[in-house]
């Protein structure tokens, strides 16, 4: 009897552990799946006709291309500063427990957890209705850029909290004003995790589709003329191409947009440790 | 020398305001986007009343904009895509914590951030050549593949890094003395890792899922391209159906008068529904920490 109970214990235990390893094997054959296919898919397709080539009876995607370049531009003049900007204030104004930081930071988590579609919702109702911009490169640059905020603010503020004490008070017993303490001691310090904050807040830029298709309009035919004209961008081409009979398209502008992606992501990386490691020396 | 000195105070002043107000941003941001959402689309659920706009019947022709079908497909696509990610997600973390080559843990780590990157419609385009017709012609006895089955699965692919990489925090996050302890009591790895370690991480792991769960629900794109697209109540796996979000976005392109505001309105219902879900995690998180304090105080 007592055996038996023992047996079903180890058969259990062994059955779990089992478990795990094969769901180990499986999520990183589904991840793996997701990159394969599309390469596979997609790669062959990709010319020097969809990427640069104009848009006539055969899609290209440079429009997009320059849409997706205006967007970032657009989103990060808006969202570095004011992002940076709050960060230095919830670090070097104020203590994080006062009434103030609380309620921006409740408010960055609020908008940090906002669907991409609300965010779109809101920058129609803004930008095509309220200030009838019509659908613009400009109303989606600006929505992105309140989407991308709260990632901005809070890695800012990480590595800004990162930078030591000692080196402010330095500063400020050196005879330094706050604001040059700020501008001279504490941002130079923390560049590398600020530079890799605002790389990784353009991945999420090239990545989003639901905010731009209410915003932009997904012209997917014209180049942009202006930042007021509508346009397109790399991810509303895949949606597009597949939708509206491209399939082929849609796997090779899905090739350049994973490219892009993964490129940024690994840049990311590898500048965060190569300047987390020269911090290390320095200090 | 004096006037240098105010200068310098000046700058500092001015510099403190500039400061203040890009962290009010947000907060005005989050205001604006209140303001706009509930004057665009409240007047209209108070106009058509709240009956008919969660009734079952989406029809803009007719003019009735009832969202209960495209509500109850989100309910659908959330709690199926919800369980697999989750399920598979957490045995992955378990696995990754004590159940593989030490080695390997750094790589796949890395492997799953990458993913976590990658566009949603990246993942719809697989679903649209990979899982669509495999469930067309392997499994849906009706020959559909789109619907709420495929649109689950490419979600529950696509929140697996998020869970994998959480609840790995999660565990590692428990004290190593918890499973030292359990294992001098003579427990078994296995037993420990989820009788003992496991429990402990229980906070880190709700949040995983709430964290999942908020972004089932709000996915747009990756659901599109699968779902197939009907305004109809979801009777089967295999069906075209839409959800909230993917009715937006189907009814961007021809937004004007009721229909629009109709869209609106759904806006404000997903809204509130990911405000629900901010709340749930922050009180999550906020008791997470409380535990491992108390944990770690115990410990010294």
């Amino acid at each position: 009897m007592l055996k038996d109970a023992h047996k079903r214990q180890i058969l259990k235990y062994a059955a779990l552990r089992f478990a795990s390893r094969a769901a180990l094997v499986a999520s990183l054959a589904a991840l793996g799946a997701v990159i394969v296919f599309i390469l596979l898919r997609g790669i062959g397709y990709v010319n020097m006709q969809l990427l640069f080539g104009d848009y006539g009876p055969e899609p290209s995607i440079r429009p997009a291309l320059f849409g997706t370049l205006y967007l970032i531009l657009i989103a990060l003049a808006i969202a570095a500063p004011v992002g940076v900007g709050s960060a230095v204030f919830l670090t070097e104004y104020t203590n994080t427990k006062s009434r103030l930081s609380r309620v921006v930071r409740v408010a960055a988590e609020t908008l940090a957890g906002i669907p991409s579609i609300v965010y779109g919702l809101f920058g129609y109702l803004v930008f095509v209705v309220a200030l009838g911009f019509k659908y613009s490169l400009i109303g989606g640059g600006i929505t992105l850029a309140i989407m991308i905020l709260p990632v901005i603010v809070r890695s800012t503020e990480e590595s800004l909290l990162a930078v030591p004490l000692a080196l402010r008070e330095g500063s400020f017993a050196l005879g330094s004003s706050k604001v040059r303490t700020i501008f001279a001691v504490v941002l130079p310090c923390a560049a590398g995790g600020i530079v890799t904050s605002l790389i990784l807040a353009v991945g999420r830029i090239v990545s989003e589709s639901a905010v731009l298709i209410l915003t932009v309009g997904m012209v997917v035919n014209k180049m942009p003329s202006s930042l007021a004209s509508p346009g397109t961008s790399l991810a509303l081409d895949v949606y597009y191409f597949s939708s509206h009979g491209y399939p082929r398209q849609a796997a090779a502008t899905g090739v350049v947009l994973l490219m892009l992606v993964i490129g940024i992501n690994i840049l990311a990386t590898a500048l965060g440790r190569l300047l987390g490691k020269g911090e290390l020396a320095n200090g | 020398m004096l006037t240098a000195y105010r200068f310098i105070r000046a700058r500092d002043r001015i510099m403190r305001v500039i400061f203040l107000s890009c962290a009010v941003f947000s907060v005005a941001a989050l205001g604006c986007i209140c303001v706009f959402l509930f004057a665009g689309g409240v007047p209209f659920m108070l106009k058509t009343g709240l009956g008919n706009f969660f009734g079952t019947v989406w029809n803009i022709h007719t003019g009735s904009y009832g969202i209960m079908a495209m509500v109850v497909a989100s309910l659908y696509v959330t709690a199926l895509s919800t369980l697999l990610g989750v399920t598979l997600g957490l045995f992955t973390a378990i696995a990754l914590f004590k159940f593989c080559p030490e080695a390997a843990v750094g790589p796949v780590r890395q492997l799953v951030n990458l993913l976590a990157g990658i566009p949603s419609v990246i993942y719809g385009l697989f679903g649209l050549i990979v899982i669509v017709p495999f469930l067309r012609e392997r499994v849906s006895h009706s020959g559909i593949g789109y619907g709420i089955l495929a649109a689950s699965l490419v979600l529950a692919v696509m929140v697996l890094p998020v869970i994998v990489s959480v609840s790995l925090d999660a565990l590692n996050a428990v004290p190593k003395s918890y499973h030292e302890g359990a294992l001098a009591l003579g427990a078994t790895e296995e037993q420990s890792v989820f009788r003992v370690v496991l429990p402990a991480a229980k906070s880190g792991v709700f949040a995983a899922v709430v964290l999942s769960v908020g972004r089932a629900v709000g996915e747009t794109m990756a659901v599109i391209m699968v779902i197939g697209g009907s305004p109809v109540m979801p009777r089967s796996l295999f069906q075209s159906v839409r959800t909230l979000t993917s009715n937006i976005a189907m009814g961007a392109m021809e937004l004007t008068g009721d229909p629009a505001a109709a869209l609106v309105s759904s806006g404000v219902v997903l809204f509130f529904f990911t405000l629900l879900l901010n709340i749930s995690f922050s009180l999550l998180k906020g008791g997470a920490p409380r535990a491992q304090r108390r944990a770690q105080k115990a410990d010294t």
